[in-house]
């Protein structure tokens, strides 16, 4: 057996069970963090917590809510809004930070893109974020299904039935999926079960898996420098904290962090009171009903623009332009061919591409949004067809790209 | 070595009950989330066709899907061609579009537009004519016709009439 002393204190009793002060360095107070970052890398902290905030609304919301297609809607609109004690303060905070992880995610993708840090060893730590965000979207989409509106039904529809894959006409895995012909009691039961656990737990095992691809290789820094961090931290340790290029995670790191994010709580919470209509749909305040399509379809904002590569095209193309959309953003540290590690705009024909591509799902975003007809269509179709290009081109231009 | 023989053995004795394990949790899996038997067992559904009106579009439900009848008028008959005929249900003098009434790219409603005689879906901008025949991307093809019989002058959703056979064989029902 393992030898044991007699302790001297708690922390010593736990010390010698846990090695609690060994973890507290590692993790914390000798976790190395570049000076030479902006509030940009607060976004992972942002995520975590409104991650928590998503995690705590619903487990009040899950008191209430009925999953059955009889009583779901009235449950939520009547029950958990007009009868429970704030339950209403559940509701928004859960709609709103649903709708606004996707705003941080995206910020926090870009800067991920923007400042090259997924290449050089840090290919996990983007492999593990774009799981992530499939996770998350599967979390948003069985969610949606849950108040069994008009959108939730139609949505349900709609989406299931991209998994008869076009022309192969699978429609025995669109059957399977729901458990019936059309979207009914086994479907939402089964969704139900989705979002409130096994999709959570994929969540929470994934961050786990980000948080540890990015201690070997660290957090990337605002001018990609690549610097040695055994020599950098033995600088900070021997008292030269200036000097040094780095500082602690915990408490110093941490305490910038935290400041972003009650920044970004002040705003979050202004949008729960008094601004949180953008986070739910009025169509999906009339119960589903199964013999009446809303006169307009489309998903909810952080949706857009996969949906618009889906629209302009045949059926069958469609499906694949959409299938290339989800996929094709965790192949990028391979696509791009540089070693450079640089903020896009030293890049040169990159900066080109990163703004093109920012400008495109921007595009791509406001005509998912407006009726397909006309002039939108076409837009929406130039748009759609330049996204895939810019991935086609990607290659190319980072292979010209010379060498820093 | 004759450990690592030992251990090899042991080794693949665990593989194969995990291996048969992991299968037979598959399958069990898998039949969990097939439609239940309840659900398969789905009725028929007794349509009068007396009622319609022409050009009004009537929607019936079956096996939880919107089912369009649609009454054709002389003058929609008057310009028809061929592949539209095959896929009229006719029941006396009458002549009528009967298709489920679910987009055949996503499976959105389309809502039909009297006025200008066709079907026009809102979620992706699908048309398709009073024949149910796809005219406007993206739908790849026409609102497919159910099994259908014909009962005098009513109309039996879910059991293969001579009628429906026919059309079947003629490949006009999907
Ligand atoms: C809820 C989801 C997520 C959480 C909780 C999360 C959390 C974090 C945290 C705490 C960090 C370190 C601090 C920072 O640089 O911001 C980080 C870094 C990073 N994350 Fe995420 N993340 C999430 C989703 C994603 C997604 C969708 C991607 C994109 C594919 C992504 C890509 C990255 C990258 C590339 C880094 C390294 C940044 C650098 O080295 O400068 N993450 N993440
Ligand atoms: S579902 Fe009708 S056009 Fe897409």
């Amino acid at each position: 057996m393992a030898h044991f002393e007699k302790a001297k204190s708690i922390h010593d009793w736990l010390d010698q069970r846990l090695a609690i002060d060994k973890v507290n360095k590692v993790m914390q107070t000798e976790y190395w963090i570049p000076k030479n970052i902006n509030f940009l890398w607060a976004m992972g902290m942002v995520l975590v917590i409104t991650f928590m905030m998503l995690l705590v609304s619903g487990i009040f919301l899950l008191m209430y809510y009925q999953p059955n297609i009889a009583t779901a809607f009235d449950s939520v609109n009547y029950t958990i809004m007009r009868e429970v004690e704030f339950g209403w303060l559940w509701r928004h905070v859960h709609a709103v930070a649903a709708s606004v992880v996707f705003l941080i995610i995206y910020i926090h993708m870009f800067t991920g893109i923007y400042y090259g840090s997924y290449k050089k060893g840090r290919e996990m730590i983007w492999i593990s974020g774009m799981l992530l965000f499939v996770a998350f979207s599967a979390e948003a989409f069985s969610g949606y299904m849950l108040p069994w509106g008009q959108m939730s039904y139609w949505a349900g529809m709609v989406i299931t039935n991209l998994f008869s894959l076009g022309s192969l006409e699978m429609n025995g895995i669109v059957e399977w999926i729901r458990g019936d012909y059309v979207p009914a009691q086994a479907f939402l039961t089964r969704f139900f079960m989705l979002h409130v656990l096994l999709v959570p737990l994929a969540i929470m095992a994934l961050i786990g898996i980000h948080f540890a691809a990015l201690r070997i290789p660290h957090v990337n820094n605002q001018d990609g420098d690549e610097f040695d961090y055994d020599e950098e931290s033995a600088k900070y340790l021997a008292g030269d904290t200036k000097g040094s290029k780095v500082i602690r995670f915990a408490n110093d790191f941490l305490s910038k962090d935290l400041f972003v994010v009650a920044v970004y709580l002040i705003f979050f919470f202004y949008l729960v009171f008094w601004n949180y209509g953008f986070a739910m749909d009025p169509v999906n305040f009339d119960p589903a009903d199964g013999l009446k399509t809303p006169a307009h379809i489309y998903p909810e904002w952080y949706f857009l623009w996969s949906y618009e590569i889906l629209r302009p095209f045949s059926k069958d193309i469609g499906l694949m332009a959409f299938g290339f959309a989800q996929v094709i953003f965790v192949l990028l540290p391979f696509l791009d061919r540089s070693p450079n590690v640089a903020p896009a705009n030293r890049r040169g024909p990159f900066a080109i591409w990163f703004w093109l591509m920012i400008v495109d799902l921007i595009a791509l975003t406001a005509m998912g949004k407006l009726p397909p007809e006309g002039i939108f269509s076409t837009i929406g179709l130039y748009a759609a067809v330049t996204f895939i290009a810019l991935w086609v081109a990607l290659p190319f231009i980072t292979m010209m790209e010379k060498k820093k | 070595m004759e450990n690592n023989s030992r251990r090899g053995f042991m080794g693949k004795a665990f593989g194969a009950v995990a291996g048969v394990g992991a299968v037979g949790s598959l399958v069990a899996m898998k039949q969990t989330w097939d439609p239940l038997p309840s659900v398969k067992a789905a009725g028929f559904t007794n349509v009068d066709l007396t009622t319609v009106e022409a050009n009004v579009l009537v929607v019936e439900k079956w096996r939880g899907k919107p089912i369009f009848i649609l009454k054709k008028t002389p003058e929609m008959l008057a310009k028809q061609n061929d592949e539209q005929n095959a896929r009229d249900i006719k029941v006396g003098e009458d002549s009528y579009l009967v298709c489920i009434g679910l987009c055949t790219h996503l499976g959105c409603i389309p809502a039909y537009a009297s006025g200008e005689e066709k079907f026009k879906c809102a979620c992706h901008g699908g048309e398709f004519d009073t024949s149910g025949i796809d005219i406007l991307l993206p739908p790849p093809s026409p609102l497919p016709i159910p099994p259908f019989k014909i009962d005098g002058t009513t109309l039996v959703l879910g059991e293969e009439g001579e009628e429906y056979k026919k059309m079947k064989e003629a490949g006009v029902t999907v």
